[in-house]
């Protein structure tokens, strides 16, 4: 029997066959690149900074003299972390508290009327976070600081770190929201059933079951946190200088960045320096994902 | 043949939103015998089993009426103190939930929220209700392992273990063994026919083999409503109701 298809049609058709997998391909191996390529950048531009000092040098000096070469990101690394572990400490117990309560307390069309309004926080510009933090928490934190008869204006690591929390409930509460709901109701009957009080059961099994999930939430909000930059720069007050309380000022990692690249690259060197800070950042996030991942891996096998 | 009654469900009604899942249950459950809740899927088995301890409480949609006692407390009174309720009856599931923690943890668990904290006292009951279920043997080296570890049989048995810790009156089993191989099936079973002197076993199944070699006594439901109750003998060798014989003898499609 002859075959029905056309020999240059056939040769055509084989060869788009072949062509678009190549090209899904393609786009594959570029998402996957990316990261890579990313950080061998960083590493380059700053590399060239390492001639004259280490790393550890300058990640320990608070001097910041970029006119004399002097270039410590101590600051700048402090601020980030305070403002990050005082985010994730207002927006965690928030989120676990909401996350509990909407699984096991509340009625399902709470939930369901809950999902759209995390969809939105999540999906507010940051650039509004960073008005209403001006506008509301800046004033709030000053008065605040008053009633401890602490002078501030407000623009302060506690500023940033209450905005930041906000941005960051979205994020974290979704994913716990999951966590819970993905624990079988036969964990909770098993638990009930043994006497236990519903309190009983959700302290001590069900949290206990989730929290692998618990900490992969957390992990993933400090490096969101840790890598936020317009909303946190518009309220933190940006002052070069080690933190000493939560009503000074203090300049993050990320907004070091924004507020100089392009503008100050005259000066020797600061576009290294600035790009050592994203490589600082970029280590620190990764850092935290894969943290997480490995004590969920960990726990996991453990229970 | 039968004396004692143990669990006495009255007028139960139960549904579910607007749809009727129980329908004017009325039967009286054995003490110190193996009761059988028999019928095709979908029949409310599980649901009525559940009820017993009113798990159905998780359910905010369902909807109960009726009166189900034990002795002369009243299960489904509001009032009823519920953990107490629920300590007398051990549940076991479908299939094995060990709790999140070790094997020894599953076993103190419930003597633990009741109160009990001394260690040698643990010790002794997770021996004793580890050897109930002969599983001492098999896991007497590694308790602080985490309970997941066993294997599908070993973990039911843990969770029957589990289920004694706190001393019941009543085990409800809702299809023990559909999630276990036939060996493990088999423990299960002996098991069963072991405590059933001690305890009143009340267990949900669909298989009719099953049922033949376990029951003392046999609810048969179908559609939400019990067709015929009674001995194990009266419902596999003289079943009255068309749709029990048919059941029994397998033509049921």
């Amino acid at each position: 029997m002859k075959s029905l298809l056309v020999p240059s049609f056939k040769i055509r058709r084989n060869l788009r066959d072949k062509s678009s997998s190549f090209w899904m391909k393609c786009c594959y191996y570029l998402v996957l690149s990316m990261p890579f390529i990313l950080l061998t950048g960083l590493l380059i531009k700053s590399s060239l900074l390492f001639g004259e000092k280490t790393f550890s040098e300058l990640i320990f000096s608070s001097e910041w003299k970029p006119l004399s070469g002097k270039f410590g990101f101590l600051p700048f690394i402090l601020s980030s972390l305070w403002i990050t572990f005082i985010s994730i400490a207002i927006a965690a117990p928030v989120c676990l508290l909401t996350a509990i309560y909407l699984t096991q307390y509340a009625k399902r069309f709470v939930l369901k009327v809950m999902h759209p309004v995390i969809d939105i926080l999540a999906g507010i510009p940051s650039v509004i976070y960073g008005v209403w933090g001006i506008i509301i928490i800046v004033p709030f934190v000053s008065k605040v600081a008053s009633w401890f008869n602490i002078h501030s204006s407000g623009y302060s690591i506690l500023a940033g770190s209450v905005v930041l929390s906000v941005m960051v409930i979205p994020f974290v509460l979704n994913i716990l929201i999951e966590v819970y709901r993905s624990i079988p109701i036969e964990l909770s009957e098993a638990s009930l059933s043994l006497g236990a009080t519903k309190w009983e059961t959700i302290k001590k099994v069900l949290t206990r079951k989730a929290f692998p999930g618990i900490i992969s939430s957390f992990g993933l909000g400090i490096s969101r946190a840790f890598g936020e930059t317009i909303a946190v720069l518009m309220v933190v007050g940006n002052v070069v200088q080690i933190p000493k309380g939560i009503f000074q000022a203090g300049y993050p990692l990320p907004a070091l960045i924004a507020n100089n690249y392009g503008e100050m690259l005259s000066i020797p060197m600061y576009d290294s320096a600035l790009m050592l800070a994203a490589l600082i950042l970029f280590i620190v996030v990764t850092f935290f994902n894969l943290g997480s991942r490995y004590l969920i891996m960990h726990y996991e096998k453990k229970v | 043949m039968i004396n004692g009654t143990k669990i006495n469900i009255e007028d139960l009604n139960l549904y579910i939103g607007k749809k009727h899942i129980l329908k004017d249950i009325n039967v009286k459950i054995p003490e110190k015998k193996l009761t059988v809740i028999l019928g095709p899927s979908g029949c409310g088995k599980t649901t009525l089993l559940k009820s017993l301890n009113r798990l159905t409480d998780l359910y905010p949609e369902v909807k109960t009426q009726g009166k189900i006692f034990n002795g002369t407390d009243d299960i489904l009174h509001p009032n009823t103190e519920i953990t107490e309720l629920r300590k007398k009856m051990g549940l076991l599931a479908q299939s094995p939930y060990p709790l999140p923690m070790s094997i020894y943890d599953n076993i103190t668990y419930g003597l633990r929220i009741s109160g009990r904290r001394k260690k040698r006292y643990l010790n002794k009951r997770v021996e004793y209700y580890l050897r109930q279920v002969s599983l001492w043997e098999e896991v007497k080296d590694r308790l602080k392992d985490p309970a997941s570890a066993l294997s599908i049989g070993q973990q039911q048995r843990l969770c029957l273990a589990r289920g004694l810790s706190v001393d019941p009156e009543i085990i409800l089993a809702d299809e023990p063994t559909s999630a276990l191989d036939p060996v493990s099936s088999r423990e299960i079973e002996e098991l069963f026919l072991k405590l059933k002197q001690r305890y009143t076993i009340v267990m949900v199944t669909h298989i009719l083999r099953q049922a033949r070699r376990v029951a003392d006594y046999v609810i048969f439901m179908y559609l939400g409503e019990i067709i015929e109750h009674g001995t194990a003998e009266q419902i596999f060798e003289h079943p009255q109701n068309p749709i029990t014989k048919s059941y029994i003898k397998g033509t049921y499609s």
